[in-house]
């Protein structure tokens, strides 16, 4: 099985090599930067474990859970 | 190239028109209220719930029109909501006017994903000018962007701002005159030559089958948006070949080394990265912003949630007594400073007419049609002004994001997500501005849903009646010493009500009415800084104004129609003469007490008569038999109708039909004693306790509220909507009625 986002420790780094599906979810992830190569740190997250916060370039960003076991990361 | 003086104004002056376009929570809303300041003009585009917000400015050459498109991640429209910024980008609108040019507006400290939407401007071959706002936060954030660098690389003009600090306008006025003269930059041509001919292609094919000739954005986008907004277009247009042809044409991309979408994201980012090398540096070290301490804080599983209850319930506090706190110094704790003051305005022009005009329909008109419905339209005002005050700064500081990311979860048990927590919590206390905040719902279904289950929260306009029929009609009981009392669960029942009938339709509403795919959540959460007052008041105001112009025009028109029901046919001769009486009389009141009290009397009872005469009257018999099954008698009846405008005016309205004339409040002992009093004609006691219970739950239930009608139809831009939710929420309140009092029969007799 590939490691996926949701599955990312908190304050550890990951890069993304792909995204699941071709819907909406999907084609957001990917226009929100979650492309290839993205370098993806897990910040926290809710407080019952759902969505999760991510941090990425500049940015601060919120996944639930579901979105983001679709995000496939290396290591 | 200078414009050409234009014919129509005869001045000489060269006018211009931007559209303004960015991310969400890239400054866009302090930029455009820095170059328009509070000249600007809110309303829909037709047909879609799209905001359409235009301002404008001067400057030493004419006027620039600034449209303030909707905060976006992407050009990829996935709905007919955001194929309008599109279609306005490309000055397909009919009604709108052609750009000039476009503003792309990004945080500078998270320019890396800020410049995907606009690479996609970039394509759409019209001249572009990159802004980067939010300058001042770059040190804080570690980041250092040689913008000179970065202009020479785009090609197209750049210019720095902070505009919450209004640092660069000036700059960026200039550049909007200069790039005029500036060719517009050829597109980015980023795909590859297969993704090229296959838009050729499909141009081609839909020209073959009779469809309009499409601008080359607008194939590609068909080609790249799976199930997006253009592809549902074109299928109209075409026809359902349409379907087919894409799939296959997708299917021959992916052959090609072109997977769809994923080739889009892929061939941006990628030429994101290669423009940015060199320009951009980060630092390594500095991870944890400022922004990110405050969070470890704010959405901390105990301190966070801590924080987040006592905040919403300030604010929901503030929406039901904020009025009667402010009003408390001026004397003015029971009715609010606004509602006192609309309350004189209200009672003030009422005996300005009533001096001026002879008593009759004209009279009547104004006083009890117009000032009253208008008095009917700003008691909203105060609610409407403090949530807006409260969810803009919410917004501007960053908080609003991290009530999504905190009720996420518990929001999606309903079917809904994050955004809509703060609509749904307002609309207890009243729907009207709850409805209003649900433009912070990106998401059209989700927007949808919460709309239409917003009126069944309980509001503060249902309290009275239910004070009324519990005090009236339930007896008291305690247990526990005085612990728990019986009036106290009923009103909590009556309460809560809604908001678990809501729990069902929520879903019925998802599954049948907006059917399709749980839509992305996936959103940011901004960094955290000061709210900026301008942009703060500004909302507040927009809100406001929107409300009273278009919403408020419709509310008084439904508060004249119902007083035309009310008057209308009846005659009233005998009504005047009994008042005119009573003025001649009143100059001495001690010396005709008894007199007085008699005509005041028999003008009640003349009221209650005339009520009954007219076409209310009548609506009232006729439906007689559809609401006997709910324990009423027609009186009841003729009162809920009456309450259409406004749930609260059942208690006038029976207080009239009851012949106690319509001055009284729901704890007026003497409309409790006399309601307690009423019977059928067969002398049997008309309110009984399942007769209060269906009242009760029926008024829980239903949409008698014409000003939440009225702003549901401003913000879906159709009476559909409206119309469903009358429809649904009165069937509701039937069948919640009858169930009620028909089991309330069973086990209490009547």
């Amino acid at each position: 099985m590939a490691r996926t986002l949701d599955g990312l420790p908190i304050g550890e780094e990951a890069r993304v090599v792909d995204v699941h599906g071709e819907d909406a979810i999907a084609i957001r992830l990917m226009e929100m930067g979650l492309v290839e190569g993205a370098l993806v740190r897990r910040m926290g997250q809710a407080p019952m474990g759902d969505p999760i916060e991510y941090a990425l370039h500049g940015s601060r960003l919120i996944l639930r859970v579901v979105e983001a076991n679709r995000v496939e990361i290396d290591g | 190239m200078p414009s050409i003086p234009s014919d129509e104004s005869g001045s000489s002056v060269a006018n211009l028109t931007i559209a303004l376009v960015g991310n969400p929570n890239t400054g866009k809303s302090s930029l455009f209220n820095a170059l328009c300041g509070m000249n600007a003009r809110v309303g829909n585009f037709p047909g879609v719930t799209v905001e359409k917000k235009l301002g404008s400015y001067r400057d030493g050459l004419g006027e620039v029109t600034v449209i303030d498109l909707p905060g976006t991640y992407s050009l990829s429209a996935r709905s007919a909501d955001e194929l309008v910024s599109v279609d306005i980008l490309l000055s397909r609108l009919p009604d709108a006017p052609k750009l000039d040019g476009v503003v792309v507006i990004v945080d500078a400290a998270n320019i890396e994903r800020n410049l995907y939407l606009f690479s996609q401007v970039r394509d759409l071959g019209i001249p572009v000018l990159l802004v980067l706002n939010m300058w001042d936060r770059l040190q804080e954030e570690g980041v250092t962007i040689d913008h000179v660098q970065l202009q020479s690389k785009l090609g197209i003009p750049i210019v720095v701002t902070s505009a919450n600090k209004r640092k660069g306008i000036e700059a960026l006025r200039q550049a909007i005159r200069d790039w005029k003269r500036s060719p517009s930059p050829a597109p980015l041509s980023l795909f590859p030559s297969p993704f090229i001919d296959e838009c050729e292609k499909l141009s081609r094919w839909v020209v073959e089958q009779g469809g309009s000739q499409m601008p080359p954005f607008l194939a590609e986008r068909t080609l790249l948006d799976v199930g997006g907004a253009s592809e549902t277009f074109l299928s109209k247009q075409v026809g359902a070949e349409v379907g087919p042809y894409l799939t296959e044409a997708r299917s021959r991309l992916k052959e090609a080394g072109c997977r769809v979408p994923a080739i889009e994201t892929k061939l941006r980012y990628g030429w994101i990265r290669e423009l940015l090398d060199g320009v951009v540096v980060r630092s390594q070290q500095t991870k944890l912003t400022t922004s990110d301490r405050i969070d470890r804080l704010f959405t901390h599983r105990a301190w966070g949630v801590a924080i987040f209850l006592v905040l919403m319930f300030f604010i929901f506090q503030s929406i039901f007594v904020g009025d009667k706190v402010i009003g408390r110094p001026f004397g003015l704790s029971d009715e609010g400073l606004f509602g006192g003051l609309i309350g004189m305005a209200q009672s003030g022009l009422g005996s300005l007419v009533e001096s001026i005009l002879p008593p009759g329909p004209l009279q009547s008109l104004l006083v009890d049609g117009v000032i009253a419905g208008a008095g009917g339209i700003f008691v909203f005002v105060p609610q409407i002004a403090l949530l807006f005050f409260f969810i803009a700064i919410l917004e501007d500081c960053g908080y609003m994001a991290r009530v999504a990311f905190l009720m996420d979860k518990l929001m999606t048990k309903l079917g809904l997500s994050g955004r809509s927590f703060l609509p749904l919590l307002s609309s207890f206390a009243c729907a009207v501005p709850g409805i209003m905040a649900t433009r912070v719902i990106e998401n059209r279904r989700d927007r949808m849903v919460t709309i239409l289950v917003a009126p069944l929260m309980s509001c503060s306009a249902r309290v009275p009646v239910y004070v009324l029929m519990v005090s009236a009609f339930l007896p008291e009981k305690y247990w526990l010493g005085h612990w728990i009392s019986l009036h106290a669960i009923i009103l909590f029942a009556m309460q809560i009500l809604g908001a678990i009938v809501a729990i069902p339709v929520a879903w019925i509403l998802k599954r049948w009415l907006f059917p399709g795919q749980t839509p992305p959540f996936v959103m940011e959460l901004p960094a955290y800084k000061w709210p900026s007052w301008r942009v703060v008041f500004q909302r507040v105001w927009e809100r406001i104004s929107s409300f009273v112009g278009r919403a408020g025009s419709l509310i008084l028109v439904t508060s004249i129609l119902v007083w035309a029901a009310c008057y209308f046919p009846s005659d009233h001769t005998r009504a005047i003469e009994i008042k005119s009486q009573i003025e001649r009389l009143a100059e001495e009141p001690s010396k005709n007490e008894e007199e007085l009290a008699k005509l005041h009397q028999s003008l009640h009872e003349e009221n209650s008569r005339l009520i009954e005469a007219s076409f209310l009257g009548s609506c009232g018999k006729i439906i007689a038999p559809v609401v006997r099954p709910l324990g009423w008698d027609w009186r009841i009846g003729v009162s809920v109708i009456a309450s259409f405008p406004a749930r609260e005016v059942i208690i006038a309205t029976l207080g009239t039909i009851y012949s106690l004339g319509g001055d009284v409040s729901e704890e007026d002992a003497g409309l409790k004693g006399t309601l307690q009093a009423a019977t059928w004609p067969d002398g049997s006691p008309l309110f009984t306790i399942p007769v209060a219970l269906s009242i009760m739950v029926f008024f829980a239930l239903c949409a008698q509220c014409a000003a939440t009608l009225m702003v549901i139809w401003r913000e879906t831009n159709s009476w559909r909507w409206p119309i469903f939710t009358f429809v649904y929420m009165t069937t509701l309140a039937y069948f919640g009625a009858m169930l009620v009092y028909q089991t309330g029969t069973l086990f209490l007799g009547r």
